[in-house]
């Protein structure tokens, strides 16, 4: 346990590289990335746990990172799209118009590499119900599923 | 020399890998240091008078830097009519509307500034619907309606009244097409507010630099807009403000309008021209900022025995909310169209623009189209109904075509329109229409297909107009400027295309300037009604002409030969008849040097524009006259599974042919097509913007206002026909808005054949359904 009463430095471990940010106990996560880490592939859409275009990888997980505070993510790895190198998924969209205006990408993105790490062999429901905690208003989802299927293991 | 295609190639979008690695950035990406932020404090009541302000505590609060009411800069705004001031002054119009702005050092100081202001109200009596705005005695929402100046001319306020404006369309003899009727059928519609819901919330920046500069940095379909507003409202000299938009996250028309622009403007000056930003939460994107129409309508058309419409009457009531906008804009869209692509020649149409204290409304995709296709495709499929005729049947056979005149009296053409017969007789067959539209399954449950028709024109300015400018790097490549938005169909990329195929050259070659720079980017009027193809393409041809004209003028001296022997291709300039014989773009680019060493012409720098010709105005009394050059016709369809057991029904199939004269990006065509389709069946199924009977707003979260989610998503079939638009580039059509337009009304055609109910009211949910089936009581199961 630990207490944060007030702002303080504390390190995260961002992309795989340790960072030094100075946090208040009631920043977000999302907060942080983007004000303090000038990391703004994470997008606010609405900041209530909705949309999930702020999604980001915590301990390999997809998490909200408006729902999470910063100081939560302490002692854990926070991945954010742009730790992704040259991730499948990444071309996967690129290839198959998985966007248009592209402000919720990132979030699905985040989704969707996570998923092909933690369930390579996802079924349709379970692909389903990973992506249904994100909003697309460009697309008709169908890019997307075709992105995410394109890099699953296909022999199920 | 050989030459690929770029037009009809499905091409990577310029900016893909941006967006695929977070490196893609948006206004509200654009995080500055020492930069201020303001929050807005709304009203809490839909009607009333501001009795008192008092913002004495939140000044003092901490990081407070200043608080402005509407008595800071008094005016009124309004792309068609001057109604709104852009904070409210001695009057609140709708729940939501800006009565102060919290200028801090922090968004939470802002926040906590705002919970400090006290403001009291005198209630007024709250006009919540359209019916009641124009009782003889209704509450008027504007006294001064009749007086506001309207930038639009061809608008026309009802002083002393809640009537925005009227449109008439009188085409024909009424008392011949009813007499030649058989059969007549009437229906009567309502569809509520929505809202554009975009990913990224609208928000804006602004300073005012010591030198007098005002940039303004705004997430926007407008941004030249943007700056001629502000030079009216504000008199800053115009080419003081320079305004910036880099990529949109999603705009759907709801980021034409210009709202917190002047804000953002206002709170900088009363902070000596700081950088301020103003970022509307989720929650004041649907409340403060403004949302789609909401559409009332009563319809009636007559048809023969066989089927031929020989007249349509119809009245449109549309509630623009507390402040017209583009209101009255839609619904002359709707009175223009109101037959949808069919050829009907007596028409009697009324479209009314109505005020209400809901909140004020703004441009969605389709304009308007969606109530006069919903309208005029129920009436249709109720109308075969009663004849025993096919729904595609009575649809091609009434199919405008060749030689018959639009609603305004507009000569249709093949090119100007499209062929929507052809669009019709496409789907039939994508949706195997021939196993029939109504079958019942072993699991006791019912599909039922549901179709719809919808053509849609631009409605511009009679003089809309469009530019691009185009530079050349040393190694022979192009920069291409011009002033769209990048909203998110792709509009860089398919005029890169279009320039790409002129010059007969690879599109890699050609490198898109992303952003809008108001002060280098040519003026684009606005990225709306699915014209930018049209109109920025129109542009890029002409520019492309010129480049031509200049590199042949060049490469003439340095291949010493005549122009006319010359061609372009692969960034090469050569001789016809010769084609080893060339120079490289790359070596005269900066103009062409002699083995000497002496220079000629200097650097080559293109141009090209583009302006609406041939528009008119309407007739006042008539509606004659001519509003667009063109339409886009389509024809869609929806299939659903219903379950009579418990109410419920599932998406199966949604399906869009549509005439897009030319397809330049197959895959980016498909997507947009299939995105309007996705909009669509959000609109047909669940979203409505819920006011009780204070019109206070109900559901203003995501979590209340549903959109449809990953897996709920039917198959989407996505189909076109090329008829060419002769003045089009490449007889390219606009696409981007038409695929949200029939889907509604298919799906209640689908719905009404599975329910056995007429459904003319959207959403239709489960519990619409119930509800209409049970009179919603508790024990119904």
């Amino acid at each position: 346990m630990f207490e944060i009463l007030n702002p303080t430095i504390i390190t995260l471990n961002i992309n795989g590289e340790d960072r030094d940010v100075m946090v208040k106990p009631s920043h977000t996560l999302l907060y942080t990335l983007r004000n303090e880490l000038g990391l703004t592939g994470a997008k606010p859409g609405c900041e209530n746990g909705d949309c999930g275009a702020c999604t980001v990888l915590v301990d390999d997980w997809p998490i909200k990172s408006c729902l999470m505070l910063t100081v939560e993510a302490i002692g854990k790895k926070v991945l954010t799209v742009e730790g992704l190198k040259n991730a499948p998924i990444q071309k996967a969209f690129v290839e198959n118009f998985g966007f248009q205006c592209g402000y919720c990408t990132s979030g699905f993105l985040m989704v969707c590499h996570s998923l092909s790490k933690i369930r390579p062999n996802a079924d349709d429901a379970e692909i389903q119900d990973w992506l249904q905690s994100n909003l697309c208003r460009c697309t008709g989802y169908e890019e997307i599923e075709d992105a995410v299927k394109s890099i699953l293991v296909k022999d199920i | 020399m050989e030459n690929i295609s770029q037009i009809g190639v499905t091409t990577i979008r310029k900016e893909a890998w941006d967006k695929v690695t977070g490196n893609a950035k948006y206004n509200s990406d654009d995080i500055r240091p020492n930069t201020l932020q303001a929050k807005i404090l709304t009203s809490t009541i839909a009607h009333g008078l501001i009795k008192s302000i008092n913002i004495e505590k939140a000044l003092n609060s901490k990081g407070v830097q200043a608080v402005i009411t509407g008595d800071y800069y008094p005016a009124l705004t309004g792309s068609i009519i001057n109604d709104r001031p852009p904070i409210a002054k001695d009057k609140v119009r709708y729940f939501g509307e800006p009565v102060a702005v919290v200028i801090a050092n922090s968004e939470e100081e802002a926040m906590a500034g705002v919970n400090l202001i006290e403001v009291e109200y005198t209630p007024l009596p709250v006009v919540a619907s359209v019916t009641e705005a124009l009782k003889p005695n209704a509450t008027l929402i504007h006294e001064n309606l009749g007086y506001y100046y309207c930038p639009d001319y061809t608008v026309y306020p009802v002083a002393h009244t809640n009537i925005a404006d009227h449109v008439k369309i009188r085409k024909g003899n009424m008392d011949l097409g009813w007499s030649e009727s058989d059969v007549i059928v009437e229906s009567t519609l309502y569809l509520p507010k929505s809202d554009h819901l975009a990913m990224e919330t609208r928000n804006t920046m602004a300073e005012i630099t010591p030198s007098g500069i005002v940039n303004i940095y705004t997430s926007s379909q407008s941004p030249f807009a943007v700056k001629e507003e502000l030079n009216k409202i504000y008199k800053i000299p115009e080419g003081n403000i320079i305004v910036h938009t880099p990529l949109v996250g999603g705009a759907f028309g709801g980021k034409a309008a210009i709202h917190l622009e002047y804000l953002a403007y206002l709170a900088s000056s009363a902070v000596d021209g700081r950088m301020v930003r103003i970022t509307n939460t989720r929650e004041d994107d649907i409340t403060i900022s403004p949302s789609k129409i909401a559409a009332e309508g009563k319809l009636k058309i007559g048809a023969t025995k066989d089927g031929i419409i020989k007249a349509l009457e119809c009245t449109y009531y549309i509630d623009c909310g507390a402040y017209a906008d583009t209101g009255p804009r839609m619904a002359k869209s709707i009175a223009i169209d109101c037959s949808g692509p069919y050829n009907i020649e007596n028409i009697h149409c009324d479209s009314i623009s109505v005020y209400t204290n809901h909140g004020y409304v703004t441009s969605l995709r389709g304009f308007g189209h969606g109530v006069c296709t919903f309208g005029i495709e129920r009436l249709l499929d109720k109308l075969a109904s009663k004849l025993n005729m096919d729904p595609f049947d009575i649809r091609i056979k009434n199919a405008i075509a060749e030689g018959n005149k639009s609603p305004t009296q507009d000569i249709i053409t093949l090119s100007n329109t499209g062929n929507i017969t052809a669009c019709l007789l496409k789907l039939k067959q994508v949706m195997n229409w021939n196993e029939g539209n109504i079958i019942k399954t072993d699991k006791g449950t019912i599909i039922t297909k549901g179709i719809a028709s919808l053509w849609k024109t631009s409605n511009s300015p009679t003089n809309a107009s469009s530019g691009v400018v185009l530079t050349l790097n040393d190694d022979g490549s192009i920069n291409l400027n011009f002033g769209a938005s990048e909203i998110g169909p792709g509009m860089k990329t398919t005029i890169a295309q279009i320039l790409a195929e002129r010059m007969k050259m690879d599109v890699e070659n050609i490198h898109v300037f992303m952003d809008v720079n108001t002060q280098i980017t040519p003026k684009h009027w606005k990225t709306v009604a699915s014209m930018t193809t049209f109109m920025v393409g129109n542009a890029v041809l002409n520019a492309a002409k010129d480049l031509i004209n200049q590199l042949k003028e060049i490469g003439g001296i340095a291949l010493k030969c005549s122009q006319d022997d010359l061609e372009i291709a692969n960034q090469k300039i050569y001789v016809v008849h010769r084609p080893d014989i060339f120079i490289s773009f790359k070596d005269l680019v900066n103009g062409y040097q002699y083995s000497s060493g002496k220079s000629i012409y200097g650097q080559i720098i293109a141009k090209g524009s583009y302006i609406t010709s041939g528009l008119t105005p309407l007739d006042k009394e008539t509606g004659k006259g001519k509003s667009a050059n063109s339409w886009t016709v389509a024809a869609q369809a929806v299939e659903i599974e219903y379950n009579p057991e418990n109410y419920s029904y599932r998406l199966l199939k949604a399906a869009t042919v549509i005439d897009a004269g030319k397809v330049i990006n197959p895959k980016a065509a498909r997507g947009v097509v299939m995105g309007g389709m996705s909009m669509g069946l959000g609109l047909a199924t669940r979203e409505d913007l819920i006011y009780d009977k204070e019109a206070i707003l109900q559901n203003s979260s995501l979590r209340t206002y549903k959109l449809l989610r990953f897996g709920e998503n039917p198959e989407y079939i996505v189909d076109f026909i090329e008829t060419p638009q002769i003045d089009a580039p490449y007889g390219a059509r606009g696409i981007a808005e038409h695929g949200t337009i029939g889907i509604p009304a298919a799906f209640a055609n689908a719905m009404s054949l599975a329910v056995g109910t007429e459904f003319d009211t959207l959403p239709i949910s489960n519990e619409v359904i119930w509800k209409t089936k049970t009179g919603g009581k508790y024990d119904s199961f």
